[in-house]
């Protein structure tokens, strides 16, 4: 029996979690979402036009999906408090992707901002899944705070380059006691797959699908990565070494 | 009166209600939107009975794609 993706007390079937931002038309981003079988959507919380190209709220549903707002935008922890707390209002929800950024060119987390953020959402009785940097020590303070897990980031949001430090994540794997959702830089299937080969629980994809020439071709191709990602660590691959290892028998050779 | 409706200071008739408001900005009010004023969040359940005075500053916001 194949241990199964579970967060907070809830159980996942699939260890994608969907990013609905980027998608030029809510038609793509549902075919889009169909096909990686997610189960659980980001939503951002914005002062806009409403029912504005229609209701992103009813693709979600229809997909059966459960809703993880964020705070995305926020660069302070009142923000991201306050945040917070309009989209357990409006959603019913006590989940929330917890973001605080540092700055607008890189969108790196603040780490104080975050911790700051994250002590007083969990207070409130938040179930908190925190953006974090790619930082052991950070991660380790986020679950101490009562975190429902750890989001490192692989590179900068949108960046599509892949996991820059899959060293920092394979400590952070090896050490948090919640699971570990590799959120934000993820290029393509092979960097979903290399995040869940060092043993992260789950992966966050929005950008790579969202902003790829066919989303949804690609949103298949995440669903395969993750799975074949996960497969694999549950294997357990073979060392690296720096000379090789025959496989086939050394012994039996013919002789001329 | 004259509220701060998202950023913006307008005219409103008096006595305008949350729902009045919603309706002023356009939003129908359903499942992804949520109100607070002077920075507290207002349960959905109070909407109609909450005084709205001059001068105070509504936030309204709704659930759209991102992240």
């Amino acid at each position: 029996m194949r241990e199964k993706l579970q967060i907070a007390g809830r159980v996942f079937q699939s260890r994608l979690i969907f990013g609905t931002g980027g998608f030029t038309s809510l038609q793509v981003m549902g075919d889009a979402l169909k096909e990686t079988g997610a189960e659980m959507v980001t939503v951002a919380m914005r002062r806009v036009d409403p029912m504005a190209g229609g209701s992103i709220l009813e693709v979600i549903d229809e997909a059966g999906c459960d809703i993880l707002p964020n705070t995305a935008g926020c660069f302070t922890a009142a923000d991201a408090v306050f945040t917070a707390r309009m989209a357990r209002e409006a959603l019913g929800t006590e989940w929330i992707k917890l973001e605080v950024i540092g700055d607008d060119r890189t969108l790196l987390p603040d780490g104080p901002e975050l911790l700051a953020a994250a002590e007083q959402l969990v207070d409130e009785g938040f179930i908190v899944l925190p953006y974090c940097n790619d930082d052991p020590i950070l991660a380790k303070r986020l679950e101490q705070l009562g975190c429902a897990a750890v989001m490192p980031l692989g590179s900068p949001i949108g960046s599509g380059a892949g996991i820059r430090n899959p060293y920092n994540l394979a400590i952070i794997v090896e050490s948090a006691g919640v699971p570990v959702i590799l959120d934000a830089g993820i290029g393509t299937a092979s960097d979903a797959a290399v995040a869940m080969e060092l043993g992260c629980d789950a992966v966050l994809v929005a950008s790579s699908i969202s902003r790829a020439k066919d989303p949804v071709r690609m949103a298949r191709a995440m669903r395969m990565a993750v799975e074949s990602g996960r497969l694999a660590h549950e294997a357990g691959r073979i060392p690296r070494r720096l000379y090789a290892e025959a496989s086939s028998p050394t012994e039996g050779l013919a002789q001329t | 009166m004259m509220l701060n409706l998202n950023g913006q200071v307008r005219r409103v008739p008096q006595d305008s209600s949350i729902p009045d408001l919603l309706a002023i900005l356009g939003f129908e009010g359903g499942r992804g939107v949520a109100v607070a004023v002077d920075g507290e969040v207002i349960p959905r359940s109070i909407w109609d009975g909450f005084d709205v005075t001059d001068g105070m500053r509504v936030e309204v916001l709704r659930a759209v794609q991102g992240g």
